[in-house]
Formats: structure tokens, sequence, C-alpha cells
């Protein structure tokens, strides 16, 4: 019975169903499932899947994105009720993740984001053009794991470095892993600026987090 | 709505045309089979006997010409109609009878041979842009009486697509007919759902050779398509001018129907071609020129305004390897081709002037072809305002990769193609070992032929067209057959 529904809710994520996804989580909460396996035994199978694929060619892109809202829709339902249960979701770490300043660029750092949030990372999401200071402000404000930088532009990138150094200017850059991505980083410049990582798409970003986290 | 390359006005149509038909009459038409001459003549053609000349009036043409099938099909080993030829349909084959292949190793020319054709036919079936297969290369093994029926017997064995074929003689016809009948089931079944086309050539400045003009009438008379291939070569064997040269393409052909429907009115037939201009530096026949494609175009809106099926080869190169300069020139001639709406558009795989066939060519050729499909596919309206509709609760975020439309709709608008076009960032590209064009075509091919398998209905008639086949090799003093594998 329940693995019937585990199978439609990865099915829903593989279709990039979000209406699915919810009102399969909403079953699932109304039948008195618990809502974490539905999590871990139906709809990460179906993230993995679709990230499976995409590593080989199969999928695509709005594939890929479409999990990952699916994948949201569904924990939106079921976060509430795990809250209730006292029980939580084992979460890889907590990403704090932007644009860096004068730098606009949204579209990789938002597919970076999706796929951190349908992998198991929490992710704050600040948007684009946003100023080192609230980089790190909110960094502090949540006990961020991972501080991840986007910068489409060789002439923006410079702010991936004035956050790290800001990072270790108040003191927490030990505790914070700094991963940096977008067209023109390099792993020489991920050398010169002090990064821990950078990965060259979304897929990889995901793999690079978990490393970080020691969970690979 | 389908683009198209339009080289000739209506008036610049009936202008060719009526000087085609000048000079069927004036110098006639060098016609070198007796019984053609004999169809022609019964039909009011003036006949010189002593030197060949068929004069042959408008009238005899344009009776010929109501008769022959505006469209006909080419059907799969299963008798699924797969290849139309007719209308602004456009499909590619890869050339044909080339007698070299390039060895992808050592970048040398040597002579084709059955192993050659094999892996070919292989990749060319693997390969959805190839509508067609074609008798790609002549195998050097065979002796030459039966180099053109072996060949067909080699695609016969590893495919089910439609073929482009022809033979060499008139005395090997038969038995590739009776090769199509055992597919078809039979010789009648074949000519309702033919699965081969046979190229007939006349020979440039308008000629129709005995065997030529012999192969037509054998052809109507079988009801098996007949594609004629007409080679002006434009400043050698034909005017210099590229218009020039399309008259004399349509008074080859127009004679070339005349002769054919003589035989079997209502037979199908194509109106096709292989010119080329002549290089003045070198004294080649380049494929790859621009010009050589204008009067591909062009000759193929005269044969449209005849309401006639159409064909050409293009999508060819003449550099000797798989470089920037084969890219470029069977990039830009198949897209030229498909925009001039040409039914069947024969060259793929070939280098070095139509003499060298590459496998590695035909998996770089096809994405040339993918993208020319996906141009004259056009653009279409699929969704039902064009924009307004996609940026509901967009908000000025590039949000669009979440669209459902995005994922639903990329596929038809964007043509996917394979791994031989790097679209990877330059570190990507760089991880994967820098490699160019060549290389990823190399491994697509190798990738290719492993996952090749050969079709059910070729393994199920093997047997049977073995046999009809070696008898006829040791007729021609070949004891055993060269093995396929």
């Amino acid at each position: 019975m329940s693995a019937e529904l585990f199978e439609k809710m990865a099915r829903s994520v593989l279709d990039g169903d979000s209406d699915e996804a919810e009102a399969l989580a909403k079953q699932a909460v109304e039948m008195g499932l618990d809502p974490l396996e539905c999590i871990t035994s139906g709809y990460v199978v179906g993230v993995n899947e679709v990230g499976e694929n995409f590593a080989c060619g199969q999928a695509f892109l709005p594939e890929l994105v479409m999990a990952g809202e699916a994948m949201k829709a569904a924990v939106a339902i079921l976060e509430p009720e795990m809250a209730k249960r006292g029980t939580a979701r084992q979460m890889y770490g907590k990403v704090v993740l932007a644009t860096v300043e004068g730098d606009i660029h949204e579209i990789g750092k938002t597919l970076v984001g999706t796929l951190l949030s349908a992998s198991g990372f929490e992710v704050i999401d600040l948007g684009v053009d946003v100023p080192t200071t609230r980089i790190i402000e909110k960094a502090r404000e949540v006990n961020a794991d991972i501080v991840a930088l986007s910068a489409l532009l060789t002439t923006t990138m410079v702010k991936q470095g004035e956050v790290i150094e800001a990072l270790e200017d108040v003191g927490l850059r030990g505790k914070v892993k700094v991963m940096v991505g977008g067209a023109p980083v390099t792993r020489e410049w991920v050398a010169r600026i002090g990064a821990d990582g950078y990965s060259e798409d979304a897929i990889g970003a995901v793999k690079v987090a978990k490393e970080l986290m020691g969970k690979a | 709505m389908q683009p198209k390359l339009e080289l000739l006005t209506q008036d610049m149509i009936a202008r060719i045309l009526d000087e085609a038909f000048q000079l069927m009459l004036k110098p006639g038409i060098k016609v070198q089979s007796a019984e053609a001459r004999q169809l022609l003549a019964e039909a009011g053609a003036r006949i010189d006997e002593a030197n060949e000349i068929a004069f042959i009036p408008e009238k005899v043409v344009r009776t010929a010409l109501e008769t022959v099938p505006a469209a006909f099909h080419l059907y799969d080993r299963h008798g699924n109609p797969k290849v139309t030829y007719g209308g602004d349909a456009v499909q590619f084959d890869p050339g044909s009878s080339g007698v070299h292949v390039l060895d992808p190793e050592t970048l040398e020319h040597r002579p084709s041979y059955t192993a050659d054709l094999v892996r070919l036919v292989k990749v060319a079936e693997m390969l959805p842009q190839y509508a067609a297969q074609s008798t790609a290369v002549v195998c050097n093994e065979v002796p030459k009486p039966i180099g053109d029926l072996y060949r067909l017997y080699v695609v016969l064995m590893f495919s089910e697509k439609p073929i482009v074929t022809g033979s060499f003689s008139i005395q090997t016809l038969p038995a590739m007919f009776d090769m199509l009948a055992l597919f078809a089931g039979g010789r009648d079944a074949l000519a309702e759902k033919p699965q081969a086309v046979f190229d007939v050539c006349p020979s440039p400045p308008l000629i129709w050779s005995d065997f030529g003009a012999q192969n037509l009438i054998e052809l109507a008379r079988a009801g098996v398509p007949a594609e004629m291939v007409s080679m002006p070569l434009a400043g050698a064997a034909a005017p210099v001018t590229l218009l020039g040269s399309v008259v004399q393409h349509a008074a080859e052909s127009l004679s070339g129907i005349a002769i054919h429907q003589l035989a079997q009115p209502g037979s199908p037939i194509v109106w096709g071609g292989a010119p080329a201009i002549f290089d003045m530096r070198r004294g080649t026949t380049p494929m790859g020129a621009v010009e050589t494609a204008m009067i591909d175009a062009a000759y193929a809106q005269v044969g449209k305004s005849l309401g006639l099926p159409t064909h050409t080869y293009l999508g060819a190169t003449d550099s000797k390897i798989v470089d920037a300069q084969a890219g470029l020139e069977s990039g830009v001639s198949a897209v030229l081709g498909a925009l001039a709406g040409i039914n069947m558009i024969s060259g793929a795989g070939m280098l070095d002037f139509l003499a060298c066939h590459s496998p590695e060519k035909l998996v770089v050729d096809a994405e040339a072809i993918g993208m020319a499909h996906r141009l004259v596919a056009g653009l279409e309206v699929r969704t039902e305002t064009l924009a307004t509709m996609l940026f509901e609760g967009i908000n000025f975020k590039g949000d669009f990769l979440k669209q459902r439309a995005t994922r639903q709709l990329f596929p038809l608008e964007q043509y996917l193609p394979s791994p031989v076009i790097d679209r990877d960032s330059i570190r990507g590209w760089q991880a994967a070992g820098s490699p160019d064009t060549f290389a990823r075509a190399k491994a697509l091919t190798r990738q290719l032929l492993d996952e090749y398998r050969r079709p059910q209905i070729a393994l199920d008639r093997e047997a049977e067209l073995s046999a009809m086949v070696e008898g006829l090799a040791r007729e021609a003093g070949m004891e055993r057959l060269p093995n396929l594998d």
C-alpha cells in the first residue's frame, strides 16, 4: 500500500508534477504515514533518478528544475507534520546562497539552490546583487555551514574573494565552508581566493556540498 | 510555414523550359538505345538513325509529363512508407558509389571493401537523420559484373530502411529486382510498395547512352522508381553559366521522362541530378561549391513547377579529411538543399568529389541534417499566446526553467544535437580531453557500431538472399562470397 504510494511520489518528481507531488503528500498525511519516510523512500528516490538521468544525458535542465520544484512542494506539506511529530528530516547542512554584489545573474544560482534543497540541504537564497555585509550577517544569523557564491562576470567575481576575507575578519571562516561558481570561475581562481570548492554545474555543486559536509 | 529558397522567377522558369525544348529539337538528344529511339519515333519524334539523334517535339514531352506520378513513397522492409518523393518533403541519404574510404586512424584514402560498406550501412541505420540507405561504396574484392547487386545485397543484409541504389549494367537489373522482391513479396508487390529507387544517369551533354536509356525502359516496365541523375558540369560538359546548365539539366531530364513514360506511362520517376561547376584552377568538380548548390536549387525549382518529385547531390565536401572545410561545405550545402525543398538529398558522408566515404563524416553530417530539418520545420505557434501567458508568475525573474511549458516544448523547439556538437563549457571540454570534431565523431561512430543490432527481417531472409547472390557470384567467377562479419 505505502510502497505503491512511494512509487507514485517518486514518479511525481520524475514527471516534475508539483500538483501531484503536493496531492500525494496530503494523502500521506491523511493516511498517517511517516512524513520522513515519504521523503526518503518516495520523493528523494525520484530526485536521485532525475539527477542520474541528467548526468548521463537522458534528462535535461527543465526536468531537473521541475523535479526540484515538485520536491519542494511536497516537503512544504510534510514539514509541519514532521514538526508535530517531533521528527525532523536529517539535513546535510545549511547553505546561504547568493549572487554577489554588482551581479544580477540568477539562473545558475537558482538552479544550484533548487538542487541543493531537493538533495537535502536547507537553502537560504538571498537572491542576486547581494552586498557582502548582508551575506555575512545572514551566515552568522542562521549559523550557516556553507556560503555559496555565484558570479557570472570577471568584474564581479572578485567579490567572492571579498566575502571570504570578510568571513575571516568576523571570525566565521573556521566554521563556514565557501563554495563558488559561475562561468569565469576556474580551479586556479578557487585556489587564489582560498575557497573550499567549486563546480562546473549544478549537479556537481550538490556533490561538492556533500563532500564539504563530509557526507559524500 | 516551411521556409523556402527560390532562385528563379516564374518568367525565368518558363524561359528555361522554353530553351530546353529548343535544345531537344536543335541539336536534339543523342539516344544510343535503338529501342528508346523506336519509342520516341512512334510518339512523333524525328530520328537521325545514322547519328542516333532524336529530335523530340515539346508535345511528346508534355504528354509524358501528364502521366508522371506527382508523388510516391519508398517503403521499409516491413512495408511501411518511410520516404516521400513529391511536394516539398525533405529527406537525406548517404552518398553513393564511393570507391575509397577514409581510414579514421591513418587518414589514408584506401580502396573500399565489404567491411567498409557494412560499417557505413550500420552507422546510417543507427542515425535517424538518414531516411534512406544508399549503396554507399563499391566493394573492391568483388568481381565488377556483380558489383552493383552485391552492394544491394550487403545493404539488404544489414538494414531495413528504404534504399537509393542503381545498377551498373542492364544484365544485373533483373537480379536486383528479384532481391528486393524477396522482401516485398514478389515483383508486383515490389512495384506496389517499392523499397528502393534506382539512379539512372544521362551523359552530359544531352546524351542518353544505350545503358542509361535501356535502364529507364526496364525500370519503367518493372514499376520500380527511377531517379534521373543529370550531371551538367558547368564550364566543361555544360554551359559555364549556372542558368545554362539548368537548361541542359532540363533538356536531359525531360527527354529521359519521355523515354521512361513511353515505355510505361504512370511509372514513378524522379527529377534528380548531381551537377557541379568545373573548377578552373584544378579541373575538378567541386560538390561543396555554392554555385553547385545554386544549380541544384534552380533545377529543383524547375522540376517542382512541373509537379515532379526531386532529388539532388549535396551535403558532401571536396576536402580530403573531416575538417573545417568538410563541415562548412557539407553543412551549408545540406541547408541550401533543404531550403530548396528537395525530396531526397544524397551525398552525406562523402569527401573528395564523391570518391571517398567516411562513417565518421556520416556522424558529423547527421548533425547538419538535423539542423537543416529543424530549419525547414520553421517557426511554429505552440502556445495560445506567443509569450504573454508564459509571463504569468515570472515577476522579472529568470524562472522560465521552472515552467511546465519549457519542459514540454523545448524538445520541439530545439534540435538536440549528438555529442559530436560541442556545447560544453571550456573546462568540461578540457576535462573530456579537449577532443576536436573528428575525435568526437570517431567516439560516437564506435558507440553506434557497438549498439547496432541486425534487423530481424534481414536475419529471416538471410539464407534465401545469400543463396540467390552466391549463385550469381559463382556465375561471375567468385566461388565464395566475402565474410560479412
